[in-house]
């Protein structure tokens, strides 16, 4: 059975392909698969005939208690033949009704089948929670059918109409279901019915339930997003609001009703929602001038007619609600598909407009006209048969007492529901088939292309099934004997047949056939009458104004908390931080706490230092001064680094604060001097407190942190474990490759889109900065080229591009003699810092310094002479190299990121010992570097290039 | 566990005085105080793994009187990450300078139109595509 519903998702995922294949006839491929299901579940009749249901058991989340359990009982049986055979003959009759230029058409069909899938699996399964899965499944695809159309309106809004209300109800049945779930222990469906639980809790599980099932249903109160949902293609409609979605909820009342039709609250909630929700869709579809929207509300009330039968659970009523959810199906579905037809060769679905169509379409007419009657309950026909079984088993209600929870009088009160239910729908059958049909003298005859055969083939098939299946009764009533069996036998055995003898149900039927003629005979005095009657506010309207409420309540609750101002949410950010963390803290002052003044006293010389500079920054107007005072106290604190005893982190402290001061001297020759020339404001006092407050807070939070340890840092073990397994003896460097390489693998990645970030707003079009070598330049008369032959060697070849004035050539000579030195040092840092202070972090930097050195002194030529390399490269490459050596250990067997010691015997050099991590630190190197590169590329050649432009754009203006 | 005064009173000023800046409206100014505070921060790392101690250096000393290398490692990741920051709002301050001759951090237009709606009273414009409109299928009797 899994593979049956898979099916269908493989052919919803290859469907694109196959229209673009063959075009519409695609459908006829597609409709295979249901046809196919169909077959498979017709092929298990005797089985199922015999109540040995076909099951299938995959685990798929034993842990929760999930399993994907598939099981055919009767009604299950039932509902996939309908399912997959109305879906597969719908497919057919998809070839002929779309156009073949249709845009639409490959998600059309893709959404249609895995809907097609969703809806069986939904049926078939036996997991509550494989039920909700395949239930929200259906809605989401029929959301995207009932939208296939988003350049509309009424699409969009129907699409999404239906979707809220059926989502609301799902989610509630959600909940229902994991209640149920826990009190009964299993999620398995077939469980749950043979032993059901019961109590106050089970109460409200099952009412959470009917609310899904009722909202896809389309019972009051949520009945309004169906015949909005009449906006979808007309095969969508016949599908899913004739056959398939809606028949979920009507599917899961007849699941759950033998187990739980006798908890508090199930008649009251389903019998009194559908009589009502039966009468007003048949008393709105007799208001109907749009033949589609008509059947959609005689839909509305025949979903409320099933709803009421089967919720009423007697052995009768299961019978008869089984006998007329067959012949709902095959009726609606033909006649919507007729719709269609009528829709599609006519034009126009307005019975205003419509005349003269019965005698240019005979056949059509004529499938149409079996179809109405079965739905009118005429002999000989399936409805018929239904409408008969309906009356019988509620007059058992109402005399025999078949149901004691039901009283005599509730059961006489639902049989006259339903016999005035029944007379609206013999109205509005006749005004559908009148409507759509006859020949009125006062309008001209409309325009009907002959429907080609083709497109005539589902609705007749279906509408024999109607006629056939009306004298099937006897074979019938077996095989549903399984579901029915499961409630209590009635006063009188019951059956399907077309004659009963004279009674009771055999007047109804006379009653209800003559007084709805009679109603669709006086149709403009009715009209009259209803106009009268009609309300002036209705549900839909009630959906609107709680849409509108809702958006209203968004857009002033992100009005009054989304401010725009990033200095708004940083404060929210720090007064919570104050009022929670700080409050923890005032109430546990009283903890054990011990204070040191400090480690060594050099500590406190420091850290005044640090304190003068942080002040200072903090009070300065010039740019240039407060950077180079945030400087100071960054190397104050790489100070306070060597003190503490972490050399790493004062070399790499002391390199970042040395590129990132001259990463900001770059960019701010671009910026004016000042910060700001506005007035100070006098929120900066606001601002003063809040910083002192937090300060104050930072400080008792230590102060509480500190003194509530306990436990031995989890780290003790780091030094054995360094040396054993990540063979090396810097533990932080081995913490960084090895212990926490995920850590650093996460971090190089963020360095990877910072640069990229950097890049991309400096030259904003293009990543690539194009690398311009020094002899690529054109010589003019100031600029000597570079003598390429043997003779007199330059210091540098780039400084030569400068003018005079900003070249200094000890700085040209000094960064000739120190570059390669600073290179090789960087690159002793990298091996060595697997033992000793260094690493690839400190390793890039260096490096970056070197280049660094060469760019000041030589401007954006000498750095391309230095580093003929795009920035993107170098970084892409060491991220390569990275996770190359991060995986390379599961080729071994071992883990990610694992790391291995390797000792080689290398002639001549001896013994090498060889970390793999060792790669990884290269990967990391690289990155550093290319990052370097690139901000000296993007901030300094980048930002040189322009201030060139804006002095020749300048020079122009004043020669003009 | 002792905590360390001079140490937690300078990260508690670095941290205050960057608190101070970031609420400025100039992004040179929120960087320098993102710097400040992250420098008090890394010092705090400092405190929360202990007392002061050699180099943890395997071989070089004895294991008890190592300072804790897990915060510095943490920390270095840190320190690298700011370059990285540092790097990314200087080139957002330049091309915001490029921009608007200003580097000041500006507020968000998205927000400022939904606050307008909320006080005009009125609904989102997603709501006006998705719900509102007249319906045009939808014709019945005497309507």
């Amino acid at each position: 059975m899994l593979a049956l519903v898979a099916a269908h998702f493989v052919a919803a995922a290859v469907s694109p392909w196959l229209v673009r294949g063959l075009g519409r006839r695609a459908f006829l491929v597609l409709a295979l698969v249901p046809l196919l299901s169909f077959g498979w579940a017709l092929s298990r009749t005797g089985r199922v005939q015999q109540g040995d249901a076909p099951t299938e058991v995959i685990s798929w989340a034993p842990s929760l208690g999930i399993d994907l359990a598939f099981r055919m009982g009767a009604l299950q049986w039932l509902m996939a033949l309908i399912v997959a055979g109305v879906g597969g003959l719908v497919l057919l009759y998809c070839a002929w009704y779309f156009d073949a230029d249709d845009p639409g058409l490959a998600s059309f069909s893709g959404s249609f089948v895995a809907f097609a899938g969703s809806m069986l699996g939904l049926v078939l399964c036996d997991d509550l929670l494989v039920l909700y899965v395949f239930w929200e499944l259906t809605t989401v695809f029929s959301y995207l059918l009932i939208g296939s159309e988003p350049a509309r309106r009424a699409s969009r809004q129907a699409a999404m109409q239906a979707l809220i209300v059926t989502t609301l109800g799902g989610l509630a049945m959600l909940v229902g279901m994991l209640m149920l779930g826990q009190q009964a222990g299993t999620h398995r469906i077939s469980e749950l019915l043979a032993d059901p639980p019961t109590g106050p809790a089970t109460t409200v599980a099952v009412a959470l339930l009917l609310t899904g099932a009722l909202s896809k249903s389309a019972q009051i109160p949520f009945h309004f997003w169906l015949p909005g949902a009449m906006a979808a293609p007309t095969p969508v409609s016949a599908y899913l609001h004739a056959a398939a979605m809606v028949k979920a909820g009507v599917y899961l009342v007849a699941l759950l009703a033998p187990g739980f039709a006798d908890t508090p609250g199930w008649h009251e909630l389903v019998l009194l929602l559908a009589i009502c929700t039966m009468l007003l869709g048949g008393w709105r579809a007799l208001r109907q001038y749009d033949v589609k929207l008509l059947l959609a509300y005689g839909t509305v009330s025949q979903l409320g007619f099933l709803l009421l039968i089967f919720g009423v659970g007697t052995r009768a009523t299961a019978y008869a609600g089984l006998a007329m959810l067959l012949a709902h199906a095959l009726f609606k579905a033909t006649l919507f598909l007729v719709v269609g037809i009528v829709d599609h060769q006519a034009g126009t679905r307005d019975l205003r407009v419509l005349s003269g169509v019965g005698r240019a379409a005979p056949v059509v007419f004529a499938t149409a006209l079996v179809a109405g009657a079965s739905m009118a309950g005429l002999p000989p026909l399936l409805g018929f048969v239904g409408k008969e079984a309906v009356f019988g088993s509620l007059l058992d209600v109402a005399r025999a007492d078949d149901r004691q929870d039901l009283s005599p009088l509730a059961g006489w009160l639902l049989l006259g529901g339903v016999i005035l239910g029944s007379v609206l729908t013999v109205a509005y059958t006749a005004r559908f088939l009148w409507g759509t049909f006859a020949t009125k003298p006062e309008l001209r005859a409309t325009q009907f292309t002959p429907a080609p055969r083709g497109f005539l083939v589902a609705p007749v098939v279906l509408t024999v099934a109607t006629a056939t299946l009306g004298f099937a009764g006897p074979a019938l009533t077996s095989v549903f004997e399984p579901y029915a069996v499961q409630f209590p036998p009635g006063a009188h055995a019951a059956e399907l047949a077309l004659w009963h003898g004279l009674g009771l149900p055999l007047l109804f039927s006379a009653l209800t056939l003559l007084l709805g003629l009679a109603i669709f005979a006086r149709r403009r005095t009715f009209g009259r009458l209803q106009a009268a009657l009609s309300p002036s506010r209705t549900a839909d309207g009630a959906y609107r104004l709680i849409m509108r409420t809702v958006d209203r309540s968004a857009v002033e609750v992100t009005g009054l908390t989304q401010r725009g101002s990033v200095a708004a949410y940083l404060v929210v950010i720090l007064v919570v931080l104050l009022l929670l963390a700080g409050t923890a803290v005032l109430t546990a002052l009283d903890g054990p706490r011990t204070v040191v003044a400090w480690d060594t006293p050099a500590q406190a010389l420091v850290g005044a230092v640090i304190i003068l500079a942080a002040v200072f920054a903090t009070r300065s107007r010039r740019r240039l001064r407060a950077v180079i005072l945030a400087g100071v106290t960054g190397y104050g604190t790489a100070l306070l680094f060597v003190l503490h005893g972490a050399p790493d982190l004062a070399l790499t402290q002391i390199l970042v604060e040395t590129t990132s001061l001259v990463v900001f001297v770059l960019v701010l020759r671009r910026l004016p001097v000042y910060f700001t020339d506005r007035p100070l404001s006098p929120r900066r006092y606001l601002r003063m407190v809040l910083g002192a407050a937090v300060g104050i807070a930072v400080t008792l939070i230590m102060l509480v942190s500190t003194g509530a340890r306990t436990a031995d840092p989890v780290s003790t073990a780091y030094p054995e474990a360094a040396v054993e397994f990540g063979g090396g003896h810097n533990i932080v460097n081995v913490i960084l490759v090895d212990i926490r390489a995920w850590d650093t693998m996460g971090e190089i990645s963020v360095l990877v889109a910072a640069a990229t970030g950097v890049a991309s707003l400096l030259f904003l079009d293009t990543r690539m900065s194009t690398i311009r070598r020094v002899y690529d330049i054109a010589a003019t008369e100031h600029l000597a080229t570079v003598p390429t032959g043997p003779g007199r060697r330059v210091w540098l070849p780039g400084p030569r591009t400068l003018p005079p004035d900003r070249r200094s050539i000890i700085f040209e000579v000094v960064a000739r003699l120190m570059f390669p030195v600073i290179v090789v040092l960087g690159i002793y840092l990298l091996f060595a810092g697997h033992n000793n202070p260094g690493g690839g972090f400190a390793a890039g930097m260096v490096t970056g310094l070197a280049l660094m050195v060469r760019y000041l002194a030589g401007g954006r030529y000498e750095l391309d002479e230095a580093a003929p390399i795009d920035a993107g490269v170098l970084m892409g490459t060491g991220l390569f190299v990275a996770t190359v050596s991060g995986l390379a250990p599961l080729a071994f067997g071992g883990a990610v990121l694992q790391s291995a010691q390797i000792d080689l015997a290398v002639p001549l050099i001896g013994n090498v010992h060889v970390v793999t991590s060792t790669f990884f630190d290269i990967g990391v190197y690289l990155v550093v570097v290319g990052l370097v590169l690139d901000l000296l590329r993007a901030l300094g050649s980048r930002i040189d290039r322009q201030i060139l432009r804006d002095e020749r754009e300048a020079e122009q203006e004043a020669v003009r | 566990m002792s905590m360390n005064l001079a140490l937690v009173l300078t990260a508690a000023t670095l941290i205050g005085c960057g608190v101070y800046l970031v609420l400025e409206r100039s992004l040179t100014r929120v960087l320098v105080g993102l710097l400040i505070m992250g420098n008090g921060v890394n010092i705090l790392f400092l405190v929360a793994g202990g007392r002061a101690g050699d180099p943890p250096i395997e071989g070089t000393t004895d294991p008890a009187a190592m300072a804790d290398p897990l915060p510095q490692a943490l920390v270095l990741t840190a320190i690298v990450i700011a370059l990285g920051t540092t790097a990314f709002l200087l080139a957002m301050a330049h091309r915001s300078w490029q921009l608007n001759a200003n580097d000041d951090v500006q507020d968000d237009v998205e927000d400022a139109a939904i606050r307008r709606l909320a006080a005009a009273d009125e609904a989102s414009d997603s709501h006006d595509l998705a719900t509102a409109g007249e319906d045009e299928v939808l014709t019945e009797e005497g309507a």
